[in-house]
């Protein structure tokens, strides 16, 4: 295993230590000797990425290396791959090559990244345990009983094992920085409109945003920097220039304004887990910040509006899913009907089916005012709450999720138990403001992840701060195997 | 009972934008199946639409048309359903915020009077694809070029009380479309059709009677008979005790009768709701001003402009205004013959008469406006009588050679040389001693009559060239003085 940051390698392969193919062949084989440990890959696409390594090497002599040339990353599996295929972890889509590449997707091989593989995922990215999947659970590298987290579990299972430097997620309702927490990774959910859904297989439209996953707060700056911007071909991606995220991180943190809400320190919080963000506020208070209490009254109710509004757009965003055109079809269909029916019961998992079910209920005549239309005015208070918080402190923090790592297994009952999971994630999604988990300590040996919240457009103000902390911490640099040989 | 009929109709216009509502994919009829589509298009995982302004400008441009309130904020919204043909298991369209709001159109009726019909909204949307079920055994072919093809559906009041008032709306709509130029209002391609919801009432009674929607109606005339049979099988159902059903319907022109769709064509509950995956649309003043300023001379004021510049009767304006491209025609005959009512004549009689033998539109005509204009100037100035006319007309429609170039050809160069007129008269009338004493025989008022064998004699054996008017005037002199 590497467990090489994205920078570091970027620096060797400028200073000519390796090759891309070279290092692209030690993840490939890291990948076949460890992952399956995890089970965080889902498709290792070994010629794809040689070919695209040889290019970079090709690249780098030719002079025109970008700091990402050659640097190996992996998917998430529901950015569509050229050529590559794209299953969303689900039956329904198991052999689905994508005739296109992703807008991040093409903007990441234009710098000349090197994309080794497609990560495990909870399927169409429903769930916060990566348990949700077609191709089986992944496990968190961390503590093989516990889970990654989701729905970019295998994305972190996969950045915090070391086989790769960094990767895609995508967060709908926390499904970037959940995992980042339960990983001890950074992860960042920018604004939303930053980065562009074209070509990203949408779970709920109004809330899914794109990110990178990776050690350090640096490597996520860099990586921003080559996924965001202004895309045509999504009409809801902000017409405006991204800037260089890596430009700030070095500013200091004397002045900031951080805001505590009451509403994230609440009963349902795991005290171990509060002691650890407590800890990491006050040495963020050491850099010069100014802590201060706020509230965000509605935050309870980010739960049921996320799960009807979410569910909603999933019913419909699915519904191409029907065995016509590509993906599962079900054998011999006896009329269209039948067709539908059963390529659907038999292509979706339990969790999208009943995503599917909840939405389809929402929307339906009769519920759509009581249901939607009230979760849409829900969805407006929050974005209120943080409009008035925002305009007392520069950023908000707090706990990513009440617990760490959970055990596998153990939710997997009942699912409002796991919806409770994403209590501090899923506000940032219905605002549509930018957040991010950077590591912050351990409670019994699983990571505990602190919450970085911030205003429209902001993911350069969060960088920066989460990129302080690491200065004058080392929890981020901490892997697996150097947690265990310290006996955590 | 005396049964009064309550028609509203949903029109559905394709619009002539270049490429699709919400793709770069080009719009055209008659391409290879599933050559004009994009990842939009197919319904691809991850593809996402961008709106296409084009569409919006001209949505806009219809109501400013029929004076229809805009809607400055006009959101996309997601009809739900299952349908092969629609490949991404909804259909974006508009529900609560459509671009156009409340507006009328007036039809004329047979009386000559007025009726104004409201009209409820109009919304954009994508059209479906297609399913083939003929072509391919026991399967069924998908095309998806038509998939996100921008419609305009214009729905209207439940105001017509007739298949004829259904019809003239209709026609008033293709009118209004094509001269705004937001269509090529092409219905045999199916660029504009229409739904109809058609019910019946007891006459007098306020309350509307349940309604029969008839489904994808394609041509003027299956409007008026899809209607009118419609109507009679409500009334047989209500006259002997029956309920009608409210469904949807299908028209087959082949047995002229309605029958109902099959249950699985329908859905019961589209759960819509804003697409999430598009901004609403905001529009200001100042592009709604802009846009009516921009407006063309609409139907109605160009047939008043007909009669009262032109003086023509209401009946040909009318006709003539129907659409852009005919009341185009027509001026441009007029601007070379400078003789409207001439014009109007041969407009709305031989080439009319012409496109509809060949099942043509005005813009495929191969007269040109110029060549009939030419071909009118000819008989204005006696070059030609009228019956050489129509043998010039029908050689221009076979693109045989120009106006004068066929008058030469053919020799149907008009004689109005008086002498060589008066020669043919005179060898007539002394080839037709028996029919000459008839004339003389005949009481006065009769004569007139008789005249009409010289007259034939004369231009047979002038094939045709002489001038009428001098031959029958010469004829009478020559006769009335034998008697």
């Amino acid at each position: 295993m590497t467990n090489k940051t994205l920078i570091q390698i970027s620096n060797e392969l400028s200073a000519g230590q390796y090759s891309s193919r070279e290092i692209t062949q030690d993840i490939i084989a890291g990948i076949k000797t460890h992952d399956h440990q995890f089970n965080s890959f889902i498709t290792v696409s070994e010629e794809l990425a040689l070919e695209q390594a040889d290019a970079a090497d090709a690249r780098r002599a030719a002079g025109h290396a970008d700091l990402l040339t050659g640097v190996p990353f992996a998917h998430k599996d529901l950015f569509c791959t050229q050529g590559l295929r794209t299953t969303c972890a689900s039956k329904m889509l198991e052999d689905f090559i994508p005739p296109y590449e992703s807008t991040v997707g093409q903007r990441l091989l234009a710098t000349g990244a090197v994309c080794v593989g497609k990560t495990n995922m909870d399927e169409f990215a429903m769930g916060s345990s990566n348990e949700n999947s077609y191709f089986g659970a992944v496990k968190n590298p961390w503590d093989l009983n516990a889970v990654p987290g989701g729905s970019s579990g295998g994305s972190a299972a996969a950045v915090a094992a070391g086989l790769v430097p960094a990767a895609t997620g995508t967060d709908t309702g926390g499904s970037i920085r959940q995992p980042a927490s339960f990983c001890n990774l950074t992860g960042i959910k920018p604004t939303y409109g930053r980065v562009s859904r074209f070509g990203i297989v949408a779970y709920a439209s109004s809330l899914d945003q794109a990110g990178p996953m990776c050690t350090t707060a640096e490597d996520a700056a860099v990586m921003l920097n080559a996924m965001a911007g202004f895309d045509p071909q999504d009409s809801t991606s902000v017409q405006q220039d991204a800037p260089d995220f890596t430009a700030d991180l070095n500013q200091p943190l004397a002045g900031l304004k951080v805001g505590l809400p009451k509403e994230f320190f609440g009963s349902g919080l795991d005290p171990q887990v509060a002691d650890c963000i407590m800890a990491a506020v006050k040495q963020i208070e050491a850099l010069g910040a100014q802590i201060v209490d706020i509230s965000l009254p509605n935050l309870e109710l980010s739960i049921p509006a996320y799960y009807v509004i979410a569910p909603s757009e999933a019913s419909s965003n699915l519904s191409r899913f029907d065995g016509v055109r590509y993906g599962y079809r079900c054998d011999q269909p006896e009329d269209l009907m039948d067709l539908y029916c059963r390529t659907r019961a038999e292509g979706f998992g339990k969790e999208v089916k009943r995503r599917i079910m909840v939405g389809t209920y929402a929307l339906s005549e009769g519920y759509y005012d009581a249901y939607y239309v009230k979760a849409q005015r829900i969805r407006r208070l929050i974005k209120d709450d943080f409009a008035r918080a925002l305009a007392q402190v520069d950023v908000i923090m707090g706990p990513v999720a009440p617990t760490p790592a959970f055990d596998l297994g153990s939710n997997t009952k009942d699912p409002v138990a796991m919806y409770l999971e994403d209590i501090y994630t899923l506000s940032a999604n219905m605002a549509g403001i930018p957040a991010m988990s950077t590591p912050a300590g351990f409670v019994n040996g699983r990571p505990v992840g602190l919450h970085i919240m911030g205003n429209y457009f902001a993911e350069a103000k969060l960088l920066n701060i989460a990129h302080q902390y690491q200065q004058v911490t080392d929890w981020h640099l901490q892997t697996p195997t150097s947690n265990t040989e310290k006996g955590a | 009972m005396a049964w009064e009929i309550v028609i509203g109709l949903e029109i559905h216009v394709q619009l002539a934008t270049k490429s699709k509502l919400f793709s770069g994919a080009k719009v055209a009829f008659g391409a290879a199946p599933n050559t004009q589509t994009t990842l939009v298009d197919l319904g691809m995982p991850g593809a996402l639409p961008v709106f296409n302004e084009e569409a919006l400008r001209m949505a806009v441009t219809f109501g400013t048309a029929i004076d229809a309130e805009i809607g400055k904020h006009s959101v996309f919204a997601r009809k739900n359903y299952f349908y092969p043909d629609s490949p991404k298991g909804y259909q974006t369209s508009q529900m609560d915020h459509p671009i156009v709001g409340i507006g009328h159109l007036d039809i004329q009726l047979e009386d000559g009077s007025t009726k104004r019909i409201g009209v409820t909204r109009a919304h954009l949307e994508e059209d479906a694809g297609k399913s083939l079920h003929d072509d391919f055994d026991g399967m069924t072919g998908i095309d998806l070029n038509r998939s996100s093809t921008p419609l305009l559906e214009i729905v209207s009041e439940p105001d017509m009380r007739s298949a004829k008032e259904a019809v003239a709306y209709m026609r008033k709509m293709h009118a209004i479309v094509t001269t705004i130029g937001i269509s090529d209002g092409n219905m045999a391609e199916g660029s504009m059709r229409c739904d109809a919801n058609v019910s019946i009432r007891p006459k007098g009674q306020e309350k509307l009677g349940t309604r029969a929607e008839l489904k994808n109606i394609n041509s003027f005339r299956f409007i008026e008979r899809a209607i009118n049979v419609e109507v009679e099988r409500q009334i047989d159902i209500l006259e002997d005790g029956g309920k009608i059903a409210q469904e949807t319907r299908l028209y087959d022109a082949d047995k002229n009768e309605t029958r109902p769709m099959r249950s699985k064509e329908e859905a019961n509950d589209y759960r819509y709701f804003p697409c999430p995956d598009l901004l609403p649309i905001n529009i200001d003043d100042a592009y709604i001003d802009a846009i009516r300023k921009a407006l063309p001379e609409l139907p109605d004021q160009r047939s008043a402009r007909f009669v009262s510049q032109l003086s023509l009767s209401e009946y040909d304006a009318g006709v003539l205004s129907a659409s852009r491209a005919l009341a185009d025609y027509f001026e441009a005959v007029v601007a070379v013959c400078n003789d409207p009512k001439l014009s109007a004549n041969w407009v709305t009689g031989e080439l009319a008469k012409f496109l509809n033998q060949n099942n043509m539109e005005i813009n495929a005509a191969p007269v040109s406006a110029e060549q009939l204009g030419q071909l009118i100037s000819r008989i204005k100035d006696d070059t030609i009588n009228t019956k050489g006319a129509k043998t010039v007309f029908e050689e221009l429609w076979d693109q045989t050679g120009t106006v004068d170039g066929i008058i030469a050809d053919k020799g149907l160069k008009q004689v109005s040389d008086m002498g060589a007129i008066e020669a043919m008269v005179d060898d007539v009338i002394a080839a037709s001693p028996k029919q000459v004493q008839q004339y003389r025989d005949a009481e006065v008022e009769k004569r007139g009559k008789m005249l009409g064998f010289f007259m034939g004699q004369v231009m047979k054996a002038s094939k045709g060239s002489a001038n009428p008017g001098q031959v029958n005037g010469l004829l009478k002199k020559k006769l009335d003085a034998l008697c």
